[in-house]
C-alpha cells in the first residue's frame, strides 16, 4: 500500500528530530536559567569582587567578556565543523540544522570578541585595530562565518546549499591552522595564552571561568533554541509543500512537471 | 582507452585551446591588473619613494584580484553547456579533472599575469633588481590562487549573485599566500637567511592547495550536477 509506505517513511525521518524537540524542550528551560544565573554571579564577582589590575587598572574587566568570546567563537567553528563532517559522511539529519543554527551565533562571538578587544586596545595600546597576527586570524575566522552565511542563503535549493556550505566549512577548518601560522611570522602585539591554571591568580582566574561557563550555557541554550526553530521551519515548509501537492492532486490534471517538481522539493525539504 | 594520465592531459589541452580561441579571458585580466596598478599612484600620491617600497604588495595584491576576476571560467561554461556532466561520467575521477581545469587556468592566467608584474612594475618605480625574484614567487604562489579558487568556482556554480560571493569565500583562503609571498620579497631584498624558508613555504602551500583544491572542488561539483 502506497500510502502506509509513505506515512512510514515519514515518521522515519521525523524519529530523530522528534525526539531532539522532546529531550531539548525539557532542557532548554533549565539550561536557560542556569546561564543567566551563572553569567548575573560572573558579573557580580567581576564588578564587585576581583581586584582591579595594577597596571590596565578597570579596564581589565573587559577581559571577562573578550576570553569567554572569543573561545566561544572558535568552539563554534569546530561545531558547525563537526557537524559538516557529521552531514557529509554520515547523513544525520540533525547535523545541518545544527550548523546552520551555530553559523549566527559564532560569528556574534567572534565579532563581540573583536569588539571588546578593540574597546580594550584603545586605552591599553593607544589603538583600536593593530594587524596583529592574533587580530588578523580572528578576523578572518570572521569572514569564514560570513563566507559560510553568505554561501548558504544564495543557493535556493536547501538541501544542496547544505552540503555546499559543508564542504566549505571542512575547507575552512584544513585552512584556519594555516592561517593562524602564517599570521604569526608577523610582529605580535597580542599577549600569548597564559595558561590559566598557573600564572593568573586565583582572583582574577575563577570569575573569568565562571563568566566563561556561563556564557558557554548561553551559547548552548541560544543553540538549542536556534536548532529547534529551524526544525519547526522546516516542517511548516513541508506541510505546506504537502498541502499544495495536495489541492494541485484533486483539482483538474495540469501540469505535470510542476507538480513533480514540487513533489520533489517536498521531499527534500522533509529530509 | 586511453590512459588517465593521457585523459587528462587532453583535458588541460582542450581548456588551453578554448582560453586561447575565445579569447577575452586573458585580455580581461590582464587590462584589470593594469588598472588596479595604475590606480595606487592616483590614490596614494606619485611619491616614487613610497611607491618603490610598496611596489610588490601592490603589485601581489593586484594580481590576486585579476586572478579572481577569471575564476568563475574554471566551471561555469562546461557547467551551463553540459560539458560537466559529460566529463563526470567518464572515466577520469571528478578530482582530476577539477585538477586538470586549475591547472589549465593557471597556465592560461597565472603565468601571464606573473610575467606581466615587472612590466607594471616600472609604474611602481619597482627596484628593477629585485623584479626577478618577484616573478618567481609569483609563479611559485599563483598555483595555490587557481587550485583553492577552484573550489570557490565550484561552489558557486548554483548561486545568484556568484561573482560577489567568490570573492568573499576565496580571498580569505589566499591569506597564507599573500603573507609567504610578500615575505619571501623582503627576505631577497634584504638578502636575510629567511629567504629559502619562505619560499618553500610558499611552494608547500601552492603543492597542498594542488590536494586539496580539487578534492573539495570536485565534491562540490557532483552535489551540483547529480
Amino acid at each position: 500500500m502506497p500510502t502506509m509506505q509513505t506515512s512510514q517513511s515519514i515518521t522515519q525521518k521525523l524519529a530523530n528530530p522528534t525526539r531532539f524537540m522532546d529531550l531539548s524542550g525539557r532542557l532548554l528551560p533549565w539550561i536557560t536559567v542556569a546561564s543567566a544565573g551563572i553569567i548575573a554571579y560572573a558579573m557580580y564577582l567581576v564588578f564587585f569582587v576581583a581586584p582591579p589590575d595594577y597596571q590596565q587598572g578597570q579596564t581589565v574587566k573587559i577581559m571577562y567578556i573578550h576570553v569567554p568570546s572569543a573561545w566561544l567563537g572558535m568552539m563554534a567553528y569546530a561545531l558547525i565543523a563537526i557537524s559538516s563532517f557529521g552531514l557529509l559522511v554520515f547523513r544525520h539529519p540533525l547535523a545541518d540544522v545544527s550548523a546552520k543554527a551555530a553559523a549566527p551565533i559564532g560569528a556574534a562571538f567572534t565579532l563581540l570578541a573583536l569588539l571588546t578587544g578593540s574597546l580594550w586596545g584603545k586605552p591599553m595600546w593607544g589603538t583600536y585595530w593593530v594587524w596583529d597576527a592574533r587580530l588578523t586570524s580572528v578576523l578572518l575566522l570572521f569572514f569564514l562565518y560570513l563566507g559560510l552565511m553568505a554561501l548558504r542563503s544564495s543557493i535556493e535549493d536547501e538541501a544542496l546549499a547544505a552540503k555546499l556550505t559543508a564542504v566549505l566549512a571542512l575547507v575552512g577548518v584544513i585552512l584556519l591552522p594555516i592561517i593562524k601560522f602564517s599570521v604569526d611570522w608577523w610582529n605580535t602585539l597580542h599577549q600569548p595564552s597564559t595558561g590559566l591554571t598557573t600564572t593568573v591568580h586565583a582572583s582574577i582566574r575563577v570569575p573569568l571561568l565562571i563568566s566563561a561557563f556561563g556564557f558557554s550555557l548561553l551559547f548552548f541554550a541560544m543553540h538549542m533554541k536556534a536548532m529547534r526553530n529551524e526544525i519547526l521551519r522546516r516542517r511548516v515548509k513541508a506541510l505546506r509543500m504537502a498541502e499544495v501537492e495536495r489541492a494541485q492532486s484533486n483539482s483538474p490534471p495540469g501540469n505535470p512537471s510542476v507538480s513533480g517538481d514540487i513533489r520533489a522539493r517536498a521531499a527534500q525539504a522533509g529530509e | 582507452m586511453r590512459g588517465a594520465f593521457a585523459t587528462f592531459v587532453a583535458l588541460v589541452r582542450r581548456d588551453l585551446v578554448l582560453a586561447v580561441r575565445e579569447g577575452g579571458a586573458l585580455g580581461t585580466a590582464l587590462g584589470f591588473f593594469l588598472i588596479v596598478v595604475a590606480l595606487m599612484p592616483l590614490g596614494l600620491g606619485p611619491d616614487l619613494n613610497l611607491l618603490s617600497r610598496i611596489a610588490s604588495g601592490v603589485l601581489w595584491i593586484a594580481l590576486l584580484l585579476a586572478a579572481l576576476l577569471s575564476l568563475p571560467r574554471i566551471f561555469e561554461a562546461d557547467y551551463e553547456d553540459g560539458a560537466l556532466e559529460v566529463m563526470a561520467m567518464g572515466e577520469l575521477p571528478m578530482e582530476m579533472v577539477a585538477a586538470a581545469k586549475s591547472l589549465a587556468h593557471w597556465i592560461s592566467t597565472g603565468i601571464p599575469l606573473a610575467l606581466m608584474a615587472p612590466m607594471l612594475g616600472i609604474l611602481l618605480n619597482l627596484d628593477l633588481a629585485s623584479a626577478p625574484v618577484l616573478v618567481a614567487t609569483m609563479l611559485a604562489g599563483t598555483p595555490a590562487i587557481s587550485f583553492l579558487g577552484s573550489i570557490g568556482a565550484a561552489l558557486t556554480l548554483k548561486a545568484r549573485r556568484g561573482g560577489l560571493l567568490l570573492a568573499l569565500l576565496v580571498l580569505p583562503l589566499y591569506i597564507p599566500t599573500l603573507i609567504f609571498g610578500i615575505s619571501t620579497v623582503n627576505a631577497a631584498s634584504l638578502a636575510s637567511d629567511s629567504f629559502w624558508p619562505s619560499f618553500a613555504i610558499l611552494v608547500a602551500l601552492s603543492l597542498g592547495s594542488a590536494v586539496l583544491g580539487p578534492i573539495a572542488a570536485a565534491a562540490a561539483v557532483k552535489f551540483q550536477i547529480q
